[in-house]
C-alpha cells in the first residue's frame, strides 16, 4: 500500500494510464517513431508510405492491446513502487510483443516481422516513454505547479472593488438591509478570492459564489444585467478549481453587458454528458465594445492554464462567436469528492499525477445539484 | 451678497454611483450654495440635457457605454458656456495620468464629501480644458463627431458618416440625410478614426463601407480616372491619381 502520509518530497509515480493526456502522448510518440523507422529503413521515397504500413500493421495491434491493458491495470500498478511498476511495464510490453507475434503468425494475414527485433525495438520506445513522463512529472512537480498554480490565482478587476462599495454606500441610507446583503455577498466573494485556491472545490460552491458576485454586479448595473441559469443536470459535487467561472462571468460582464446602455442577457448552462461537466457561458457580442480592449484574453488564458495544470488534456475551454452572442465552452472531467482524494494531504494538483480513486466515473448518474434551490433563476 | 448657485450635472451609467453623488451634493449644499441641474447616464444623454440647460460643472464617470466621459469633455468645449469636467473614477486611468495633476481634478470612488466640496469650492477658479489637452490623451476614437449649428451642438454618430470633404476653411460631413460643417483637420480625424475611412483624395476620406463601387470616367479634357460609387448618396467623388490603388485594393476586397 502506498503511504498515506509522505514525509519525503513525493517519490517519482507511474504516470495515469486512464488519463486522456498520456494516452494521446503514447499514441503520438510510438506512432512518430514509426515514422522515423520507416524512413530510415526504406531507401527512397516512393517506398516510405508502403515501409510505413508494414511497420504500422505489427506495430498497432500491439500498441492498442498495450494500451487497453494497462487502462484496466491503472489502479493496481499505480500502488506499485515505482521501479516495481517500471518493470511490469517492461514485462507488459514483451508479452503484448509476443502475444501479438504469434496472432500475426496464426492469421497470416500480413508477413510477421522479426520477434526479437519488434521486442528490443519496443523495449527501447516503452524505455524512452517512461523516462519522458519522469521528467515532465518532475517538470509538473507539485512544487512547480502549485508555484504556477499561485501565480494563477485569480485576481478581480479593481473597479468591480470600488464601484461595488460605491453602490454598497449608496444604499446605506436608503435600503440598509439590502447594503447589509451587499456587503456579506462581498465578504464571501473577497474570501475565496484572497483564500489559497490550489486546491479543488465542489461545483456547488463555485456556482454559489458566482451568485454573489453577479448579485453585487446586478446592483450596480440594474436592469442592464440580466441572468439565466440552466443547472438542471449540474453534477454540484463535481470538483472544480476554485474560480474556475467567476473570472469568465467577470469577463462576460465587462465585455457583454458593460458597454452597452441595452439590457443583455448572460446566461449559464452546467450539465453534465459523456463523464465530462460542460459549462457554457453565452453574453452578448458587443462588436463596437471595442473601447475594452485590455485583458480582454487574460481571464480566459488564465483559466485554460489553470485547466491544463488541474486537469492536463482532459480539461479544455474554448471560445467563439455565434451569432450575436460570445460563447465559452468549458468541459471538465467529472471528478468526485471521494475519501481517498481528501485523506491525502499530498494529493497532488496535475492530472497526470491524480490519486487512484479520483478518476472520473463513467458509469451512474451524476448526483443531483442538492443546492439547487438555492440558486436564484434571473 | 447672494451668490449664484452652482449648478452641477451628473454622468454616470451607474443608477447607484449617480444616487450616491447626489446624497453628497446634498450634504454639500450646507457649505456651498449649489444645485442639480440633470443626471444622465452616458455622454450623449447629457448632451442633449445640455441642449435645454446651462451647467457650470460637470461631473461624469469615464467608462460609461454609447459616450464615455473623455469624449464628452471635448464635446462640451463646443458649448457656448463650457462647463468645468471633474472626472470621478474607481481606480487610477492611465488616461488621467497624461495631464499634470494641476490640470485636472478627478474624485476616486468611493468620493468622500470633503474632497467633493474641496473640488465644488474649486469650480469657480478652474478654466474648462483645452481641446489641445484632451486631444493628447490616448483615448480611443470618438463615437461622434460635435458640429455647432444655431448655437447648439448636434452629435453626428461616426456610423453614419458616408465621407468627409475638406473645403477651404472647413471639413463637409456627408450623411445619407444632409451635410454637417466641421472645423477640424483631416489628417487628424485620418489618424484617429484609422481604417473605418479611406482617403481617396487629398481632401477627401469616405467611409469603406460605404463604398459600393468604382467608374471610370473621362474628363473635360479627354483624360480618364476613377470615381467612387456610394451608398446612400447620388454624388460621385474622384480618385486622385495618387489614391489609385485604393481602387484594386477594395476591388479585391469585394469580390
Amino acid at each position: 500500500m502506498r503511504p498515506i502520509i509522505r514525509q519525503n518530497p513525493s517519490p517519482p509515480e507511474l504516470p495515469d494510464f486512464r488519463n486522456l493526456g498520456t494516452v494521446l502522448r503514447i499514441l503520438v510518440a510510438v506512432n512518430g517513431a514509426a515514422i522515423v523507422a520507416a524512413v530510415i529503413q526504406a531507401a527512397r521515397p516512393e517506398l516510405w508510405a508502403g515501409q510505413l504500413l508494414d511497420n504500422i500493421s505489427v506495430l498497432e495491434p500491439q500498441l492498442i492491446l498495450q494500451l487497453a491493458l494497462l487502462y484496466a491495470l491503472q489502479p493496481w500498478l499505480a500502488r506499485q513502487p515505482y521501479a516495481t511498476g517500471a518493470w511490469l511495464v517492461a514485462a507488459l510490453t514483451v508479452a503484448c510483443g509476443i502475444a501479438v507475434n504469434a496472432l500475426i503468425d496464426a492469421s497470416q494475414i500480413v508477413r510477421g516481422g522479426d520477434l526479437l527485433r519488434a521486442l528490443v525495438l519496443g523495449l527501447l520506445l516503452c524505455g524512452a516513454l517512461l523516462a519522458y513522463f519522469r521528467l515532465r512529472a518532475r517538470a509538473l512537480s507539485p512544487a512547480i505547479a502549485e508555484a504556477r498554480l499561485q501565480a494563477l490565482q485569480a485576481r478581480i478587476r479593481p473597479h468591480f472593488l470600488f464601484n461595488s462599495i460605491t453602490a454598497v454606500l449608496s444604499l446605506v441610507r436608503n435600503d440598509p438591509r439590502q447594503a447589509e446583503v451587499a456587503l456579506e455577498d462581498l465578504a464571501d466573494l473577497f474570501r475565496v478570492l484572497m483564500k489559497d485556491n490550489r486546491e479543488l472545490t465542489p461545483l456547488a460552491s463555485e456556482v454559489e459564489l458566482c451568485r454573489q458576485y453577479l448579485a453585487l454586479e446586478k446592483l450596480r448595473l440594474g436592469d442592464r444585467l440580466q441572468v439565466e441559469w440552466h443547472l438542471n443536470s449540474m453534477p454540484g459535487d463535481a470538483l472544480v478549481p476554485p474560480l474556475v467561472l467567476q473570472p469568465l462571468l467577470e469577463n462576460a460582464v465587462y465585455h457583454g453587458i458593460e458597454p452597452s446602455s441595452e439590457p443583455g442577457v448572460i446566461s449559464i448552462n452546467i450539465f453534465f454528458k459523456g463523464g465530462d461537466v460542460h459549462a457554457i457561458l453565452r453574453n452578448p457580442y458587443q462588436s463596437n465594445g471595442g473601447r475594452h480592449h485590455g485583458g480582454n484574453k487574460m481571464a480566459i488564458a488564465n483559466v485554460r492554464e489553470r485547466l491544463a495544470l488541474h486537469f492536463d488534456a482532459e480539461g479544455t475551454l474554448a471560445s467563439k462567436v455565434v451569432g450575436n452572442a460570445y460563447e465559452v465552452h468549458l468541459r471538465m472531467p467529472y471528478r468526485q469528492s471521494s475519501s481517498t482524494a481528501t485523506a491525502d494531504p499530498n494529493r497532488r494538483p496535475a492530472g497526470a499525477d491524480a490519486a487512484p480513486g479520483t478518476s472520473p466515473k463513467s458509469n451512474g448518474a451524476p448526483l443531483r445539484f442538492v443546492a439547487n434551490g438555492k440558486v436564484s433563476h434571473g | 451678497m447672494v451668490e449664484a448657485p452652482l449648478r452641477v450635472m451628473i454622468v454616470d451609467d451607474e443608477a447607484p454611483a449617480r444616487r450616491r453623488l447626489r446624497e453628497l451634493l446634498d450634504d454639500c449644499t450646507g457649505a456651498l450654495p449649489l444645485a442639480i441641474v440633470g443626471e444622465a447616464a452616458n455622454g450623449r444623454e447629457a448632451m442633449e440635457i445640455l441642449h435645454a440647460v446651462t451647467s457650470d460643472l460637470v461631473l461624469t464617470d469615464i467608462h460609461m457605454p454609447e459616450m464615455d466621459g473623455l469624449e464628452l469633455a471635448r464635446h462640451l468645449l463646443k458649448l457656448q458656456q463650457p462647463p468645468v469636467v471633474i472626472f470621478t473614477t474607481a481606480f487610477h486611468e492611465h488616461a488621467l495620468q497624461a495631464f499634470d495633476v494641476s490640470a485636472i481634478d478627478y474624485l476616486m470612488k468611493p468620493v468622500r464629501m470633503q474632497r467633493l466640496l474641496a473640488a465644488l469650492q474649486k469650480v469657480p477658479r478652474l478654466k474648462p480644458l483645452s481641446v489641445a489637452k484632451l486631444e493628447e490623451l490616448p483615448a480611443s476614437s470618438r463615437r461622434f463627431l460635435s458640429v455647432t449649428e444655431r448655437s447648439r451642438v448636434v452629435l453626428v454618430p461616426i456610423d453614419e458618416i458616408i465621407y468627409l470633404k475638406a473645403e477651404l476653411k472647413y471639413i463637409t460631413i456627408r450623411t445619407a440625410q444632409r451635410e454637417f460643417l466641421l472645423e477640424e483637420s483631416l489628417t487628424k480625424l485620418e489618424e484617429e478614426f484609422g481604417p473605418r475611412f479611406i482617403r481617396v483624395h487629398r481632401n477627401c476620406l469616405v467611409a469603406r463601407e460605404a463604398i459600393r463601387g468604382f467608374e471610370r470616367c473621362v474628363g473635360d479634357e479627354g483624360d480618364a480616372h476613377w470615381e467612387v460609387v456610394l451608398n446612400g448618396v447620388t454624388e460621385t467623388l474622384p480618385v486622385s491619381r495618387r489614391q489609385q490603388y485604393v481602387v484594386r485594393e477594395i476591388g479585391r476586397e469585394n469580390q
